[in-house]
């Protein structure tokens, strides 16, 4: 057993490394101790930040990955292969597969099918599952048994809250102590903060304790169980929406600040790149770019080793394509405001004295641009995700074999036209991407609120 | 025909607060018929504030906690919002401060007039149209049927400004709210405004609520003055009184701050330290089709100054006379086109030597070590300190880039705190912000902070225009404070004309790029010989004139 | 305004080249002029001259970018890239893979897409500006804020799923109208409908708190509380004043957006079945049929550049501050 480490697994990892030292940064801060405490109070945004927490995590455990060596040389032993942590939490999933559709907590399957019986009678019958729902007797009602099945979840959570209560009191308890009395802040919300995690956490561990009986979302026409599926999709829509940026923010700061600041023949130059690449309209822009690394990839199928790591790569590529393609809006944004922080009166007194042009752009332009770098990539997160989709039906997002919920919509669509209707696939892909996007666009919006001084409410 | 003395606006007991936290309590006075009435007060003393309650304009955040106001003898705050509508614009009207942005900027300024007129009395079309021009002759605005096609844009300031009275006089309205109506303006402008306002309440018998700050304005134009001081009305008397026996200590000390001083600076013959030669300022205007540069804008068109060791010369113009671009190109933050600006640094290391050095004739890199000897301070106090770095970052900045000083840290802290001590403040805020400070405080960080450099000049753009009178008279006296400390030398740039002789030793006029006139303060105030300077000091409410010497 | 416009014009020629550079670089990454002789001469037994032979047959067979054997300006002019760039410029788009002219696909297929694209765009937008408006009339309430939830809700729906669910609802199960297809002329308004009704909903999420915003900071103007002062009613304020002055902002991203509409939306097309330009990307993508996408790359182009040009003109024309420089 040893560790595998995907491009994608380190970029995540070393983006946890940035948002850490983020974190670090504005606790120094006090003026920024203040506006995060800000965004903060309001108790939407605090439920937002706990879905996105959750998500990011689930996403965090889907970026380690570990080599299982086959046991024995039993060529048949499923268990041979790269997996993430995420799946190794879900292998009963991963291995209790059937064999096409089943409907959500369906014992049987979803369409009939030839059965041929002792006597060599042709009928039609719906097969059994191998795995859903066999541990009823037969007549037994699904209902009642979810229901017994219902305790034990909840009694763990309770448990786990009341742990997390206990050490987070224990936190509050200090801080307060601490605190001047005089001090008249605003208390966080942490009643909306507990009941979410509370909500979360249950749901997560009933569907847990469930999916070991039942195929809790059904399951797809390879028998693959939705549950697994929209899980393992996390990792794939966070790391597109939160790797992009990390991608795009570094051209857009130096070209948009040194447009604006040096005006002039870099100013043009600036502006005539970044027009140019606006005009290709963006979908092109992006399935050429697939198709080029598409090609690149076949033609040196060599140079990549197992087909996970085939498909990690196409994800890196999409991700990489995808932040070369968007840094044009956050450019025109940074050098229209580095413009006009030009002009202001502090950064002619830091001209008198004599300070050169970096100095002036690091300790003056910079951190007076940092609230809209924020804004923006509050902003995109959402945006991205939701490319991704269209990007996998138009077919040049990610590999086919990569669980994303464009994948699943994709496959989804056709399911659709059946008689009767197939709907638990895509039922899925859209719950779960709609927390998703709108956690996302909830919070950004308390982030803008905060952070941007012009912004009407 | 109103009867004699009719109260026009009566307002009893204005409270208001947001919050929870009072900003205007318990206010009281009233407005007779044909009277102009000054509330007067400095920045933050509530007095736009009461004008907006009595339109019933407040922001939302803000409520009337208690009080009445009455306008002939209706009560206000009983009226449903579509009555109110009724009586804005057509009994109350209200003029304010930036006509620039007071005015809808697609619309031409005619229409805009003509909108009061068809919302209240009901005329359109051809007859308004000619109302509309009438109220512009009457304002003073020349080719009045032309102008009513303009948009704001095209228009001066004092011209936007006759524009906003014309709206408000359209429907003839009984009282009329004039909020520091000319502070945006140039001298020569506001006095044509101040005249026009009181023609008007002649011709009209109309009222006049005239909020100001400028003592100046109320000696021109007030019957009746109040002072109203952190949202309480500290004194109220009619002019008269008001200025010859000022009861409250407050007011007291507002007249003290505005009336300037009654002596001169004798000029001592000190040797040249910056000696500016004929410089020329041209910025290129392009056009076309290959972007051409077609002409130039003049901003500085020859001029030659003379500053001397630890003297002030005073910079006075309006706005676009170019004073400002000679101190950006002085600090070489702006390109010069031609003419020298010679500086004298005495000779290094005990030599008697002096040399001249020509800024304009120095690469940046050769500029540096000048630097640390001419400083600048800038006249908005808000933006002249960057937000997100703490007082002692401001200040350390220039001592780090320049080399001045020790460059140990803690030296450079000791010093920091002596500069924030002899500026004013305490050597603990240095670890603050500058949103934590007033105004006043900024500039006085600004101060510290080209202190910090242990300069020979300072250029001073403007420093106190953005300032209240009392915090104005206190940062002037710490400057003088200073030059008298370390023989500083000024170029204190500055439109305000009353301030001059409490600062400057020497004084030069500019128009449009040009010194019309320049001199020692005395000789240029007392006897101007340019026909502009004439105008200037003409235009300077009579108050400041009656009290120089 | 002629010379503004035709140094506009000037301004738009060196970006066309850029892209045309763009695409060039990455369609001959993949797709050498050797690899097209040997699609299409079959991929059995190609020598080099057979493949030689092919490219001088369809001029392939000069340099890409730079010629150095040809004399003066010719090395650059002399190449691949400014023949086909020509050709492109002329709007000759050449052939298809399956051997159509594409140029002549192109306009017979703009017209579905235009069908579509311009009543969803017409009807976003005044749907958009009124229901804007008639939120900042209400501004502050508790109706404001849970308008506002529900448009964040809306915009947070991905485009396929109103798709999918407008199709299954309004198809399938309630059979209001057809699920897909097109016909010209008047009997094919029944396809139009639902694409378009999807469009414009999908669309009002984002839109109405875009405009909202922009009416807001707008309301929060000097001039509006001059108009108030003058007694105007909230109404007369944002119909006479803040809906003219809005429209400026608006106009920037509104109006760049116009000659786009020909290229048509690509998941649009494809799960209605219109045979706009749109499908004709989507299927030239998915069958990596370079010489199509190479067009709409360059078609797309053209068009986002006049409207970036229109926007400029539209400026003039509505802001009487700007003047044409």
């Amino acid at each position: 057993m040893s560790f595998v480490w995907l491009w994608t697994d380190l970029m995540v990892w070393s983006l946890l490394f940035v948002i850490l030292a983020g974190i670090r940064s504005i606790k120094h801060s006090e003026q920024a101790r203040k506006q995060w405490r800000s965004i903060f109070e309001s108790p939407i945004a605090m439920a937002s930040a706990v879905i996105l927490t959750f998500y990011f995590v689930f996403a965090l455990l889907g970026s380690v990955h570990i080599q299982l060596a086959s046991s024995g040389d039993n060529s048949l032993d499923k268990r041979h292969g790269v997996y993430s942590v995420l799946d190794l939490s879900l292998m009963h999933l991963i291995e209790q597969t059937e064999r096409t559709y089943s409907a959500p907590f369906a014992t049987h399957e979803y369409s009939t099918s030839l059965n041929f019986d002792e006597n060599g009678q042709v009928s039609q019958s719906y097969l059994a599952l191998k795995y859903g729902g066999q541990h009823l007797t037969k007549g037994a009602s699904i209902w009642l048994d979810v229901l017994k099945k219902t305790g034990l979840p909840l009694l763990l959570t309770f448990g786990i809250m009341a742990l997390l209560l206990l050490i987070h009191g224990l936190f509050r308890f200090r801080t307060a102590a601490l605190r001047d009395i005089n001090n008249k802040t605003k208390t966080l919300p942490w009643k909306t903060a507990y009941i979410s995690v509370f909500s979360l956490l249950f749901l997560f561990i009933w569907f847990y304790h469930l999916s070991h009986f039942y195929h809790v979302l059904g399951t797809d026409k390879v028998g693959q169980d939705v549950l697994l599926q929209s899980i393992k999709s996390i990792r794939t829509g966070v790391l597109i929406g939160l790797l992009t940026t990390l991608v795009m923010l570094p051209l857009a700061l130096i070209l948009g600040i040194s447009a604006g600041y040096f005006k002039g023949w870099v100013d043009d130059v600036i502006q005539y790149i970044y027009t140019t690449l606006n005009s290709i309209p963006g979908v092109l822009l992006i399935a050429a770019a697939v198709l080029v690394m598409q090609v690149i990839i076949t033609n040196n199928s060599d140079w990549f080793g197992s087909t996970e790591e085939r498909a990690d790569l196409r994800l890196l590529f999409l991700i990489f394509i995808l932040g070369l393609t968007s840094w044009t809006g956050l450019c025109r944004l940074l050098r229209a405001e580095t413009l006009k922080i030009s002009q202001v009166e502090y950064v002619s007194a830091a001209k008198a004295f004599g300070l050169g042009p970096f100095k002036i752009i690091k300790n003056h332009i910079l951190p007076n641009l940092m609230h809209l770098v924020l804004i923006a990539l509050v902003l995109d997160f959402s945006g991205l995700v939701l490319a991704e989709a269209v990007l996998s039906y138009v077919g040049v997002g990610v590999d086919p074999t990569t669980a994303s919920w464009g994948n699943m919509i994709n496959q989804a669509r056709l399911e659709m036209a059946r008689e009767p209707m197939v709907w638990w696939s895509l039922f899925s892909a859209f719950v779960f991407m709609f927390t998703l996007v709108l956690s996302a666009n909830l919070f950004s919006d308390r982030v803008q609120t905060v952070l941007d001084p012009r912004r009407v409410h | 025909m109103a009867q004699a003395l009719s109260t026009v606006l009566n307002i009893k007991n204005l409270s208001i607060s947001v919050n929870d936290s009072p900003l205007i309590k318990d206010v009281s006075f009233s407005i007779e018929s044909g009277e102009i009435f000054a509330l007067v007060g400095e920045s933050g003393s509530g007095k736009s504030l009461t004008s907006l309650a009595i339109m019933r304009l407040l922001p939302e955040a803000l409520q009337v906690t208690a009080g009445q106001i009455s306008l002939n003898q209706t009560d206000l705050f009983t009226l449903p919002e579509y009555q109110m509508q009724k009586i804005r614009g057509k009994q109350v009207a209200m003029i304010f401060q930036e006509p620039m942005t007071s005015l809808n900027p697609v619309m031409k300024v005619g229409e805009q007039v003509a909108e009061v007129l068809r919302v209240h009395l009901k005329i359109r079309g051809k007859l308004a149209r000619q109302k509309v021009v009438s109220l512009f002759e009457e304002v003073g605005l020349p080719q009045a049927n032309d102008r009513y096609d303009w948009f704001p844009h095209q228009l001066s300031g004092g011209q936007m400004q006759r524009v906003m009275i014309a709206m408000a006089l359209a429907c003839e309205p009984d009282l009329l709210i004039a909020d520091e109506p000319t502070t945006a303006l140039d001298v020569t402008i506001q006095a044509q405004v101040l005249e026009l306002l009181k023609t008007i309440r002649d011709r009209r018998g109309l009222s006049i609520l005239f909020i100001t700050h400028d003592m100046g304005v109320v000696n021109e134009m007030a019957d009746r003055v109040a002072v109203m001081k952190q949202g309480e009305i500290v004194e109220q008397a009619d002019k008269e009184h008001f200025f010859s026996h000022p009861q409250h200590p407050y007011t007291q000390q507002l007249l003290a701050d505005a009336i300037p001083k009654q002596s001169f600076k004798p000029i001592i013959d000190t040797k040249s330290l910056l000696q500016i030669n004929d410089l020329k300022v041209h910025f290129p205007v392009k056009k076309g089709l290959f972007q051409r540069t077609v002409g130039y804008v003049k901003a500085v068109n020859g001029v030659t100054l003379t500053i001397k060791k630890g003297q002030t010369l005073a910079l006075v113009g309006e706005s676009g006379s170019g004073k400002s671009t000679i101190g950006q190109a002085i600090l070489k933050l702006v390109n010069s086109t031609s003419g020298s600006v010679n500086f004298s640094s005495p000779g290094e290391g005990g030599s008697n030597i002096e040399s001249i050095v020509d800024f304009t004739a120095l690469t940046e890199k050769q500029m540096k070590p000048f630097r640390k000897k001419v400083q600048v301070i800038f006249q908005d106090p808000f933006s002249a300190l960057n937000p997100r770095m703490t007082i002692s970052e401001i200040i350390r900045e220039g001592m780090n880039s320049l080399q001045v000083g020790s460059p140990n840290k803690k030296d450079q802290d000791a010093r920091i705190e002596e500069l924030l001590e002899q500026v004013g403040l305490l050597a603990e805020h240095k670890y603050r912000f500058p949103h934590e400070f007033s105004g006043g405080q900024r500039q006085r960080i600004g101060i510290a902070r080209a202190l910090a450099v242990e300069p020979e000049l300072i250029i001073c753009d403007e420093p106190t225009s953005a300032l209240d009178v009392t915090v104005r008279a206190q940062v002037l006296n710490l400057l003088e404070e200073l030059q008298q400390k370390y023989q500083l030398s000024f170029l204190f740039i500055t439109h305000d004309l009353s301030i001059i002789p409490a600062i400057a030793h020497e004084v030069a006029v500019m128009k449009e790029g040009r010194i019309v006139e320049q001199g020692s303060v005395e000789q240029v105030m007392r006897f101007p010989k340019h026909e502009y300077t004439q105008a200037l000091l003409n235009s300077a409410p009579k108050l400041l004139r009656q009290t120089m010497p | 305004m002629f010379a503004y416009i035709m140094r506009r014009v000037l301004f738009a020629l060196p970006i066309l080249i850029g892209v045309n550079f763009i695409t060039f670089a990455l369609f001959f990454m993949v797709n050498t002029p050797d690899d097209m002789a040997r699609a299409q001469l079959g991929a059995k037994q190609t020598t080099p001259e057979m493949i030689q032979s092919w490219k001088v047959d369809h001029g392939y067979d000069k340099p890409l970018f730079f010629n150095a054997d040809a004399p003066g300006l010719a090395k650059v002019q002399d190449t691949l890239f400014v023949q086909e760039s020509m050709k492109l410029f002329v709007f000759d788009f050449g052939q298809s893979d399956s051997g159509r002219q594409i140029t002549a696909d192109v306009y017979e297929r703009m017209w579905p897409s235009l069908a579509i694209a311009l009543p969803t765009f017409v009807i976003g937008l005044v749907t958009n500006i009124a229901l804007a408006l008639l939120i900042v009339l209400f501004r502050g309430s508790a109706l404001d804020t849970a308008t506002m939830m529900v448009a964040v809700a809306i915009m947070s729906i991905s485009g396929l799923f109103y798709i999918i669910a407008g199709q299954v609802l309004f198809s399938k199960v309630w059979h209001w109208v057809p699920i897909s297809g097109y016909t010209e002329g008047w009997e094919g308004f029944k396809f139009l409908i639902l694409p378009i009704f999807i469009g414009v909903f999908s669309g009002i999420g984002a839109g109405m708190r875009w405009y909202r915003s922009i009416f807001l900071e707008e309301m929060n103007k000097d001039y509006i509380r001059t108009a108030r002062a003058k007694g105007l009613s909230d109404l007369k304020v944002l119909f006479g004043h803040v809906l003219q002055n809005g429209m400026l902002p608006i106009l920037t991203g509104v109006v760049v957006v116009i000659p786009t509409l020909f290229m048509g939306s690509l998941i649009m097309e494809s799960f209605f079945g219109i045979p706009g330009l749109g499908s004709y990307t989507l299927d030239a993508i998915n069958a990596q049929d370079f010489g199509i996408v190479k067009a709409m790359v360059f078609l797309g182009s053209v068009l986002y550049i006049i409207g970036l040009i229109l926007t400029d003109i539209s400026y003039t024309l509505f802001d009487p501050r700007v003047k044409l420089a």
